[in-house]
């Protein structure tokens, strides 16, 4: 068969953006799952919204959302289903909107994740950035908020900042719509493996954690061989998570 | 072979766990946070070093300091309401203007042009239809404009910081410091407030705020609050303050329901609800310019029409109530006369009458209707000629004219202190209870929830009536 060569606009975002239909809520038979995850208050629901076309309330506050929406959207003739997951600082407590975000990304297993975070707080945001690298290998940062972030003068180099983490980054606005097209292209093309990650692995941990880590995980592989996460679940098992030990025995995450 | 090995792997990690000590989660978060720091420095530079995050904390040093939050807080509770009662006046009266004095006799001719027999067009047109003629003469104006301004707010951020303030009063009694944010939803609506108690892990402190969260005066209870004090405190002092005086009279109300929401949350930690005070992180988020209008078009859409749809699904049903309990006759006196009369010793004690008491049974599924019942009930009593006859709700053009009929029904100023107060605190309208039960699904809370305000309001009304009852 021959492949046509695509022409610089085929490949462009705002190009394709005729094919993107806001499907609201109607998540039947769809192609790819996308979970949207990230800290209160950094407009998650914002960009749920925009790329789904529902209302969800948002508002300037933490904990806006209490429960997982669901949504879906359809670009180039395939169906994504987004969840919207309750804002969280971290994965690493126990909280009960925690579970919520952190059983989801690990055990829901979405063919991407959107990690939305506030491009004016980015240091303290990147805390679990971090952590979801560890779990997925399919994500794109939404460096949200990139109004509040020109506003206060930061400038993000986000091509340092996608080579650094590994991932796709795209700056947005989701308020006034900027860069939403962009974002459903990246989504789209790692859902079609047309882009592939090599998340950022923390670093900076003692020699001993390191070792431990690294033993373990190998172990886990010989038994689970097709998980990419087999470090998480090695940082959560020497955590002592009761969850991850049974469901470890149980299998649920292959 | 598989389970041995997931065993091995298993104490694998407890011996690991073992050797690695207590350091295991503190070095992994400094681990995840060094690199982080790495990654910025890397790719985010700061242009210059005067930015707008130092007018965020000058804004905020001032509206969550220890002299300025808490008379700010009144200042902008105040505007609000000022706004709410002052821009409601216009288009309630003419929305009433429209609904009760051109539609309903209109539809009163047409039911008798094609022979409608007397009592269903009792029952429909002066039951049914006035009810919901009258909430949404009534409660839409006021929500059209509270629930905008309360959601510009939200969106500008200003939520957060209310709840930073309470905090330490919250604290103090026991409960978590994000109930402050609860308890402002639950000025909108409580069933809605109480949705909103899933952002609170603890399922001690979760239960408190949703028992309390009725202490928070709703929606439906501000127009009741408004217009009794217009008519009975406001009318204490020459009429340039009498506006003044009011709206003062009826934020003391909101502020006497916050402190019954720490007494309670008190009273429920220390006794049924024992625990300790969780810890939480509360992020102030950057002040944001609300988008005005898309503000208001989806607070109007999503919040406004919602609550008022669910009003006047109660309203018509209460409506049919009210007209058929006037109108049904057991010997020669209608069963609300006899309601009444059977209630009025009881009234009596608590400082109210029979009318109020069963004006807040039939209400039990909207607050809204308590002031159009009770004027309906009080001309039935009193006998006195107004509106248009047994069981029919009407509104009467002027608040002095509603202060002589309630004056005529033995109102005196008590009565009216008392009502305010029994607003306040009485059951929750059958929306929230529904909501309290979906919420936590015990019936056991749920009624705990539902009797205690009830048990508080003749409580404190008792008390109120007799201290005064001695004084006076």
């Amino acid at each position: 068969m021959e492949v046509k060569p695509k022409s610089a606009c085929e490949t462009c975002a705002q190009f394709n953006a005729d094919g993107l239909k806001k499907l609201g809520v109607n998540t039947s038979d769809f192609d790819f799952v996308v979970a949207l995850a990230g800290n209160p208050n950094t407009g998650k629901s914002t960009v749920f919204n925009a790329m789904t076309g529902l209302r969800q309330h948002t508002g300037n506050w933490p904990g806006k959302t209490v429960t997982r929406a669901e949504g879906a959207f359809e670009y180039n003739n395939e169906k994504f289903k987004l969840v919207d997951l309750p804002g969280t600082y971290s994965l690493l407590s126990t909280s009960e909107d925690e579970e919520v975000a952190r059983n989801f990304i690990l055990f829901g297993k979405p063919s991407v994740t959107v990690i939305v975070a506030d491009a004016s707080r980015l240091e303290r945001n990147l805390n679990l950035v971090l952590q979801i690298l560890e779990i997925t290998n399919n994500a794109v940062l939404c460096l949200n908020l990139m109004d509040e972030a020109e506003r206060n003068n930061l400038d993000i180099d986000t091509r340092t900042l996608a080579r650094d983490l590994g991932i796709p980054v795209v700056p947005t606005s989701a308020r006034y719509n900027r860069g939403i097209p962009e974002l459903i292209q990246t989504i789209s093309e790692l859902a079609n493996g047309k882009i592939v990650c090599k998340p950022h692995r923390i670093k900076n941990i003692p020699k001993n954690i390191e070792q431990a880590l690294e033993k373990l995980s190998a172990e886990i592989k010989q038994v689970y061989p097709d998980i990419p996460n087999s470090r998480w679940i090695a940082l959560r098992l020497l955590e002592g998570d009761r969850n991850i030990i049974e469901t470890l025995k149980t299998g649920e995450f292959v | 072979m598989k389970n041995n090995k997931i065993d091995h792997i298993i104490s694998l990690s407890n011996d690991l766990r073992w050797q690695m000590g207590d350091e295991f989660h503190d070095s992994l978060a400094e681990g995840i946070y060094a690199d982080a720091a790495e990654i910025v420095k890397a790719s985010v530079h700061k242009k210059d070093e005067k930015g707008a995050f130092r007018l965020d904390a000058k804004i905020d040093k001032i509206i969550t300091s220890r002299v300025w939050g808490f008379p700010l807080m009144f200042l902008i509770l105040a505007m609000v309401l000022w706004l709410t009662i002052v821009g409601a006046n216009y288009p309630s009266a003419m929305l009433s203007g429209i609904l009760l004095d051109t539609i309903h006799p209109a539809l009163k001719a047409m039911a008798s042009s094609i022979g409608m027999p007397w009592w269903l067009d009792g029952f429909l047109i002066d039951g049914v239809y006035l009810a919901v003629a009258w909430v949404i003469a009534v409660m839409l104006p006021p929500m059209a404009i509270f629930f905008p301004l309360f959601t510009l707010l939200e969106d500008f951020g200003y939520l957060p910081r209310v709840a930073f303030n309470l905090d330490h009063l919250f604290k103090l009694s026991g409960a978590h410091g994000k109930q402050a944010l609860t308890m402002s939803m639950g000025f909108g609506c409580n069933a809605a407030g109480i949705v909103a108690t899933r952002i609170i892990d603890s399922p001690r402190e979760r239960l408190i705020a949703i028992i309390t969260n009725n202490f928070s005066l709703c929606n439906g209870r501000w127009p009741t609050q408004i217009l009794i004090a217009t008519i009975f405190v406001g009318a204490l002092v020459p009429a340039s303050y009498s506006g003044v005086l009011s709206l003062a009279a009826v934020i003391g109300i909101a502020v006497l329901g916050m402190i019954f929401m720490f007494l309670v949350s008190w009273g429920l930690s220390r006794t049924v609800l024992k625990g300790e005070v969780s810890t939480f992180n509360l992020e102030l988020p950057p002040y944001r310019p609300p988008r005005f209008w898309k503000t208001i078009y989806t607070s109007i859409i999503d919040r406004t029409l919602i609550v008022l749809w669910r009003a006047i699904v109660f309203a018509a049903p209460a409506g049919a109530v009210i007209w058929l309990i006037s109108n049904i006759f057991i010997g020669d006196v209608s069963v609300a006369a006899w309601l009444i009369d059977s209630l009025d010793g009881f009234g009596f004690l608590l400082g109210l009458n029979g009318v109020i008491l069963v004006a807040y049974i039939v209400a039990i599924p909207a607050n809204e209707i308590v002031i159009p019942t009770i004027l309906m009930l009080t001309v039935l009593v009193t006998g006195i000629t107004a509106g248009s006859g047994a069981g029919v709700m009407f509104e009467l053009d002027s608040v002095s004219a509603t202060g002589d009929i309630l004056r005529a029904g033995g109102w005196t100023l008590l009565t009216a202190i008392n009502l305010m107060l029994f607003s306040l605190l009485h059951n929750p309208c059958s929306t929230t209870i529904y909501t309290i039960y979906k919420e936590t699904k015990s019936v056991k809370w749920t009624v705990v929830a539902s009797v205690l305000p009830v048990i508080m309001g003749f409580v404190v009304t008792f008390l109120v009536a007799q201290v005064w009852r001695l004084i006076a």
